[in-house]
This record gives C-alpha cells, structure tokens and sequence, in this order.
C-alpha cells in the first residue's frame, strides 16, 4: 500500500513537473518572421507612433518576407518602464525593439533585457553623424552600446507673456535665482488668482518626471548633486537636497503652486502642457523641451503659441555657478536581448533612423538634435522656433546619474516632494526618508554626507 | 499505474479482514480527490510557495539583480518590520477592513436584508436591484464611477452646489473615507444576498413562540435570529474580510494610495515597492505578509464563531 501511495505520488508530481515545462518551453514567440516593437504613446506623446507607423510600411515594403507589429504602450512615463521590464521578464513576450529611455539603459542591461549593438554600429553609415554625448548616452556598465539616440532634450521655464503683462511684470523676464522666480509667482498671484502662478512638478504618480523637471533642475542649481562624481558615492543630507524641498514647501505654504489636489492626478503633466498653458491657467511652467512640438501641429495644436508663450533658463539658487542650470535626458531605439531575428531587428532600427526619419521624429517630437545632418538642416531649425532657445541651454546642462541603479534611486524624490508639497512632511524628514531609502538600494558603503 | 491495481482488488475484500486494510480503504476513497488536490497544490501552494521563496531574494524589475537575484534570507522582512510605511500601512489596512468589510458591509447588508423582508415587492425589487447593481460592475467601472463621483469636479459636488453647500476635494483631504465609501457600496450587496437567504431559513416556529413569550422585535432578533444564523454570519465575515484584504483597483484607481501615502494599504503598497520602485523581493514580502493577515483573521472568525458546532 505504502509503495502504492508513493508510486502515485510520483507520478503525479511527474505530470505536474511534465505540465509545467510544457508551459515553459513555448516557442519564443517571434521566430516566424515577426519583429516585435514596443514604444510608448500618450496623449500629449504621438510622435513616436507617427515615426512608427511610417517606418512599419517602408519596412515591410523593403522587406516582403518579414512583418512587424507594432506594440504601443499607452502608459505615462513610469507605467511604461513597469510594463515594459514586465514584457521583458519572459522571452515569449520581450519586444524585439525597444525605445528605450537613456537612464534605463544600464539597469536594463544590466539586467539582461538589451543586447549590444556595436558589431552593426561599424556597418552603419550612420553612426558617424551622432555627436559624441548622444554615444555616451546608450552606452552600458561594460562600455558596449545598447541604445542610439532618437535626440536629446534640455529644461527650462516657459511663461505666459500675457499674465505676465497683466501683472506689470517684464515680458521679457529672465530670473536670476529661486527668490526672483518666487517673486514673479507672489506678484501673478496678488494680480490674478484665478491663474496658477508656477508649477513645478512634485507628484510621486508622475515618476521620473518629478525628479527630472521638477527636483533636479532645482537640485542641479545648488552646490549638490545626488551622486558626487569624484567619490562615485551617493550623497546623503545634502544641504542642496534640503533647499530644493524647501523650495517645495515654500511654494505649498504659499500656495503659489497647483492645488495639491489636482497635482496629484497621473495625468497632471498632460493637462499642463495640452490645458492649462494654451488656456492661460497657468503662468509659470518649469518643464522639458518638448512641449512646443505638440503645439505646432496635431490634436493639441495652438497656433498662437509663439506670440504667448515666452522661454527663460532655469536660474541657479543664488545665481551663483554657470547662473543657469538645465537637465538633459533623451530616448534611444535599443535591440531586445531576446530578439529571435537581431539583424532583421536592427535593419528595422535603421529604417527608423534614415536621414528623412530622424529629422521628421527630431521635428514632431520636439528634440534638440543629435546627429550633424539634422543639427545643420535649415528645414529643422525653422520648424519650431524654440528649438534655438533649448538648444541654447545646452552648454549649462546636466545628466542624470548613469548608474545600474539609477532609477531606482530616483522612483525615491518624488516621495520626498510630494510628502512636503502636501505638507505631511517637513523638508527634513522627507530628505532622512529619501537618504534611508538611498542607503537600503546603495548600502552604507557607497554614500557618504553631504 | 499497475501498482494500484492489487490495492483496489484488496479494498473490495474488507469485510473479512478490515482492521489491517484500514489505510488502502481511505486511500481508495480519497483517490478521486486526488487531481484536485494535485491542481489545488499547483495552482495555490505552488504560488504561495513561489512568493515565499521570491520575498527571500533581492530580486528586482531591472537592473543586475533582475537577472541574477541573490538569497538574502530575510533581510526584506527585517527591513519591512522596521519601515514606518509598512507599520502605516498595516493601520490603514487593518482600519479599511474593519470599516468598511466588518462593520459597513456586514451591517449595512444585513439591515437591507431584515428591512427588505418586511417591505412589499414592488420595493424590494427596486432597492435589492439597485444595490446588485453595484455588485454586477466590474471593479474597474465601479473605481471609476466613484472617481468620478467623488472627485474634485464630481458628481457629489455639484449635487452639494444645488443645496448651497461648498464641496471639497474629497479624494484629497479625506482619502480613507471616500474608498471605505465607496468599498461599502460596492460591497454591500454581497452581505446583502447571503443574509437574505440565511433569514429565509429562520424557522418561524421559533420567532412565534418567542413572539409568544413577550419578546420584543429587537429581542427576538438578538436572541432568535442572530444564533440561528451564525454559520451565515461566520461564512459572509470570512469572505468579505478577505475580499476587502485584497481590495486594489478600487483604491488605485480612486487615490492612487495618496496624496503622499495616507490611503496606501497592503496591496497597494505591495504594487508601488515591485512595479513602481522595482523591488520585487520586498514587494513580495509585503503580499506574503497580507497573506498572513487574512490568514489571521480567518481563524479568529472560526474560533469565535464556531460555525460547525451547533
């Protein structure tokens, strides 16, 4: 009987284990010819599905044998990286293509997600055209590339010239330290206070939009950075850190931010960029370089935009350094380490990356060129005026940290901002979170005190 | 399979010789319970086990530990036992249950029940109908609909601007409120239908003589109605407890956990430390901790109400 039971046993446990490798050794998905291609597509962000679309057809026409499928993922920024590292935890769903974000590109090679592309970089006539940051860029922790750049971007404050004549201030401002941007802000909402008078981003639902726009072009400005570059350690109780979230309380206590409340919601940064700037709800914006694109044409479209909307450069705290700071990221088109078919995937890439594609994806998505054929074209720079004004931005900007764990060091600020703009937190205990958070991803070892 | 043959042909002789035969019997008899069993194992012992083992590594969404995760034995525990978040977390969670499954639900629903059974038709149908209705939308719709209702420019401020009174962000300033809110109403019609159909099994005999011995209604609702149908109670507190336990949608939709982390419960926190700060290991610390909870409140529940002993 004894004997019975454990042959029973065995065979169920046999059929099980048989079962589930049986689920586990499917086929991986796109050996019949597909190339699979995943990129991001919002409301306020089209470009990308545009430049697809249009490559999908050049594609398949040049090459009849093979198809691509276009997988869009229509998530705001941080949902995106969720949903794109959850794709690549199984080779049957990992994307052949990615379009990948920069400050991704270590972690995700890191975590075996990408592959490196350097051996088709030496065939490619166009590899040469890209400028040597944009190849730093989609460089990985062995120093092989994983990703080329689709374009770069910079940060700055838009104002709105006509609240700002209103209020009797300059309409051709130009801050020179935190304080005079809280002035202008205080003087717009002693004018009108109907009108939102700054905004700058500080929900933990908008991510790394949070900590690039918002923090760190305030960070940036200070004498503090999150990684101290000569230590290659990471800074814990940094008196920048601290300004920079007292600048956030100064903004919730004065109300002279969004209501909490609405700033909160995922989709605030859309609303932003398609309501209340082209509405006139808001007079002060510090936000990235892409936002004129969506205005020029498409569903957003505000033809009117030239004549309201005036640029400044982010001043530092005191005004004291280069007297102006700016941040700098950009997306890259990348090769999924599980690609079934990596060369038919990267003549993809490069379908996506001919000259005519590049300029137009450089045009409609608002990006500060890379590569000297767009850089240099007429038809680039007149299409958008403010491309100028960024590209002016270039010589104060910084990078982001470009560390393994970068990102997940950064999902950590906007806890910090968001818990002191809603003001249940003081500065001071939201940077002791933020540094014991750092500590738990980093280890004691590889901070040190600011 | 031939081994089992001779320990069938065995079984059918036990009459002359049962004593030694006893365990081939219940074997026999438990046979058939065997691939249920084989499916429960791998379909819910298989993932418990799996998330167990997964809470004990460092595994994340990306980076070098997504590839290689390390055992780390429990370190994720030892750090989720000393974070602040978790402790309020646990509070919050621990409230959403109470509030909302506990009391709100269960109340609520067994009030419906006992009014509905006194009403007249037309009526019942009416309110029993409108309150399923909640029950029937999927709980997407559901966290939609009570966004939509509660928030800034919703539903229930305009319907306040009518009758002069100002509204507030409700989502905002009162976040527990409004998902405990809006869990109730979703939930009551479940409490609802099982009270219903553990009143219908009251015997009148008892509530008439008890009638009869000068009970009151309340009277008679406590000491006759209330005992009869324990089991019910016992069963529909089980089920609503752990159902709220693992509420998300709801909540992620509604408030996101927020503003900052004041509606953030179990699950909710589980999400944002593996999908949003990528730490898989500890968010599965946290899962494999709300399975214990609801563990935990299983267990009162039986003890307390003793459901099979009658």
């Amino acid at each position: 009987m004894k004997r019975s039971l454990t042959t029973l046993g065995l065979i169920g446990v046999a059929s099980l284990a048989l079962g589930l490798t049986g689920c586990s050794t499917g086929d991986s998905g796109s050996d019949d010819g597909t190339i699979k291609v995943a990129y991001q597509k919002t409301s306020s962000f089209t470009a990308m599905d545009e430049l697809m679309q249009q490559v999908k057809k050049e594609y398949e026409a040049e090459y009849t044998d093979r198809t691509v499928e276009l997988i869009p993922i229509e998530a705001e920024q941080d949902q995106y990286f969720t949903k794109l590292a959850l794709m690549n935890g199984s080779p049957d769903t990992a994307p052949d293509v990615i379009y990948e974000d920069t400050f991704q590109i270590r972690s995700d090679a890191g975590a075996g997600y990408l592959q490196p592309i350097d051996d088709y970089l030496t065939d490619w006539d166009g590899w040469d055209l890209y400028d040597d940051g944009a190849k730093q860029a989609g460089l990985g922790d062995d120093g092989k590339t994983y990703g080329i750049s689709l374009g770069t971007d910079t940060r700055g404050l838009y104002y709105n010239k006509q609240i700002f004549e209103a209020a009797g201030l300059p309409t051709d401002w130009a801050p020179e330290s935190w304080d005079d941007i809280l002035d202008a802000a205080r003087t717009i909402k002693a004018s009108d206070p109907d009108v939102i008078p700054f905004n700058a981003y500080a929900s933990n639902a908008l991510g790394e939009a949070t900590s690039m726009q918002g923090f760190e072009m305030l960070l940036y400005g200070t004498d503090d950075q999150l990684l101290d570059t000569d230590t290659n350690k990471w800074v814990t109780g940094s008196k920048g850190f601290l300004d920079s979230l007292a600048f956030y309380q100064t903004l919730a206590d004065e109300e002279l931010g969004p209501d909490p409340a609405q700033a909160l919601d995922a989709g605030w940064g859309s609303k932003v960029s398609t309501e209340l700037l082209p509405q006139g709800g808001l007079a002060i914006a510090l936000d990235g370089s892409w936002l004129p694109s969506q205005w020029i044409s498409g569903e957003n479209e505000w033809p009117e935009w030239q004549d309201t909307m005036g640029f400044a450069a982010m001043p530092t705290q005191d005004g004291g350094g280069d007297g102006f700071t700016s941040m700098s990221g950009g997306w890259t088109l990348a090769l999924g380490a599980n690609a079934a078919d990596p060369d038919a995937a990267f003549d993809f890439i490069a379908a996506a990356l001919t000259p005519e594609n590049a300029l137009q994806y450089h045009q409609e998505a608002g990006q500060i060129a890379v590569r000297s054929d767009v850089a240099e074209n007429q038809e680039y720079l007149d299409y958008n005026p403010s491309f100028e004004f960024f590209s002016s931005l270039v010589p104060y900007t910084h990078f982001r940290p470009a560390t393994p764990d970068y990102s997940q060091i950064s999902s950590n600020i906007p806890v910090a901002t968001e818990s002191v703009f809603t003001g249940q937190a003081a500065p001071e205990d939201a940077q002791a979170q933020y540094d014991e958070a750092l500590v738990g991803i980093v280890g004691e070892e590889n901070t040190q005190a600011g | 399979m031939t081994a089992l043959a001779p320990s069938g042909t065995v079984a059918r002789g036990r009459g002359s010789d049962p004593r030694p035969r006893r365990g081939s019997r219940t074997f026999t008899r438990i046979l058939p319970l065997l691939p249920a069993v084989l499916l429960l194992a791998a379909f819910m012992l298989g993932p418990i086990v799996y998330s167990l083992y997964g809470s004990l590594t460092n595994r994340t969404l990306t980076g070098p530990n997504a590839a290689n995760p390390e055992f780390i034995g429990l370190d994720n525990y030892t750090a989720l036992f000393s974070s602040a978040e978790f402790w309020n977390s646990l509070w919050l969670t621990v409230l959403f249950i109470l509030a909302s499954a506990v009391i709100g639900q269960n109340v609520l629903g067994m009030a419906l029940a006992v009014l509905l059974r006194s009403s007249v038709k037309p009526l019942r149908s009416l309110v029993g109908g409108l309150v399923v209705l909640a029950w029937v939308l999927p709980e997407i719709v559901a966290a939609f609909a009570l966004y939509a209702f509660f928030s800034t420019d919703g539903t229930l401020n305009v319907l306040l601007g009518w009758v002069g009174l100002e509204g507030t962000s409700w989502l905002y300033y009162l976040p527990m409120a409004t998902v405990i809110i809006a869990n109730i109403w979703r939930g009551t019609a479940f409490s609802m239908m099982v009270y219903n159909a553990a009143l219908a099994e009251v015997p009148p005999e008892l509530t008439e003589a008890a009638t009869i011995d000068g009970a009151g209604a309340w009277q008679r609702f406590t000491q006759v109605t209330l005992p009869v149908i324990r089991r019910s109670i016992s069963t529909n507190l089980l089920l609503t407890t752990l159902q709220t336990l693992g509420v998300f949608t709801l909540i992620w939709v509604m408030t996101g956990g927020g503003p900052g982390t004041q509606s953030s419960t179990l699950p909710v926190l589980a999400y944002q430390e593996a999908f949003k700060f990528a730490q898989v290991g500890y968010g599965t610390a946290i899962a494999t901790v709300t399975l214990l909870i609801g563990a935990i409140f299983s267990i009162v529940y039986i003890r307390i109400l003793k459901p099979e002993v009658d």
